[in-house]
């Protein structure tokens, strides 16, 4: 090996954490992994979702799970032009917060549009599962959001991207 | 070389309510040694352990880092040491830990070597980790020639040499 030749090595560092989820946010993901999105019943009937275990404005407990979507609003939104690594999508998408229909808040989630001219606020967008076999309980069984026009896909239907 | 990490791993429930979710941290970074670094790296590509000697206190560092802390001068005189030195402290290994690639139990111990004084890290093999003591002689054994390459992956470990141990007052400087 020439002295010129600069060495150069990647190195990698990772801890492995497992989080226990509890009953709560374990609903939600093993709705996930069945294709539903679930949603809670916090304090004055407002169904918060993702669901928590306590209301975030009073702190009592929560109630009754719920279903919601899988369509909803995009409340708000930001255009990644340059995917990184950890993003969802190795292509352009937009971040979105997407309030579900029978939720009172938004759930951020990727949508997946071509350009930003694809996308406004207010655009209703729905649900796009990954095929049941490939779902694990995690916020990655929704592949994206799509715009409802060019139709998402019902996981429990069992249908894919 | 890069494996993208799985987010599934350890996490996948596939029946049953979901308990947990896996969250790896990960940091991915590229490492390029400097000059001085680069020299003991391409040492053990030969098979060598290169070293540097400070030209006011006459200590030899290995790895050298292209200076001496006490005196802050920079090493300048290249020393070739040999294959022999001596266990100044270690540890044994009987914890199993994520990423482990040594079956455990086995030895961690800092090794002088012979010329040196500055111990560095290596594996003990080749003894029952009872039998490891302070002033242990060992020597390097190394990969073969064709897999040698500019890591202390090129060290497979140290073993007992068989000599006699070394004085305690000969390492007592280096715990």
């Amino acid at each position: 090996m020439p002295e010129s030749e600069v060495l150069h090595a990647e190195h990698h560092l990772e801890y492995p954490y497992l989080r226990s989820v509890g009953p709560v946010i374990g609903a939600f993901l093993t709705g996930l992994r069945d294709g539903t999105i679930l949603g809670v019943r916090g304090a004055g009937g407002t169904v918060i979702v993702p669901p928590t275990e306590y209301d975030p404005i009073t702190s009592e407990d929560t109630g009754e799970l719920v279903e919601v979507g899988p369509a909803g609003v995009v409340e708000t939104w930001a255009w990644v032009s340059h995917p990184l690594p950890k993003h969802p999508r190795t292509t352009p998408f937009a971040w979105a917060l997407i309030r579900l229909d029978g939720a009172d808040t938004a759930m951020l989630h990727a949508v997946d549009v071509d350009k930003p001219d694809g996308l406004a606020t207010g655009d209703r967008v729905v649900a796009r599962f990954r095929p049941a076999g490939e779902r694990v309980g995690a916020m990655s069984d929704i592949d994206a959001f799509v715009p409802e026009a060019s139709g998402g896909s019902r996981g429990a239907a069992g249908a894919g991207s | 070389m890069s494996t993208e990490p799985d987010v599934t791993d350890g996490g996948a429930e596939t029946e049953g309510p979901v308990t947990t979710l896996s969250t790896p941290i990960r940091l991915d970074y590229a490492f390029t040694p400097g000059v001085a670094q680069s020299r003991f790296l391409r040492g053990l590509a030969q098979g060598k352990f290169l070293g540097q000697r400070c030209p006011k206190c006459k200590k030899v560092y290995v790895p050298s880092r292209g200076s001496c802390p006490t005196d802050g001068v920079p090493t300048t005189e290249d020393v070739e040491l040999g294959n022999v030195g001596t266990v100044t402290t270690y540890c044994v290994v009987n914890v199993p830990f994520a990423g482990q690639s040594i079956e455990i139990p086995y030895i961690c111990a800092q090794v002088l070597l012979d010329g040196a004084n500055l111990s560095f890290m290596g594996l003990i093999q080749e003894i029952p980790t009872d039998q490891i003591r302070m002033g242990m002689r060992v020597e390097a054994v190394w990969v073969e020639p064709d897999e040698l390459s500019p890591s202390l992956a090129s060290v497979r470990y140290f073993r007992p040499n068989g000599e006699p141990d070394a004085d305690y007052d000969t390492f007592k400087e280096y715990l």
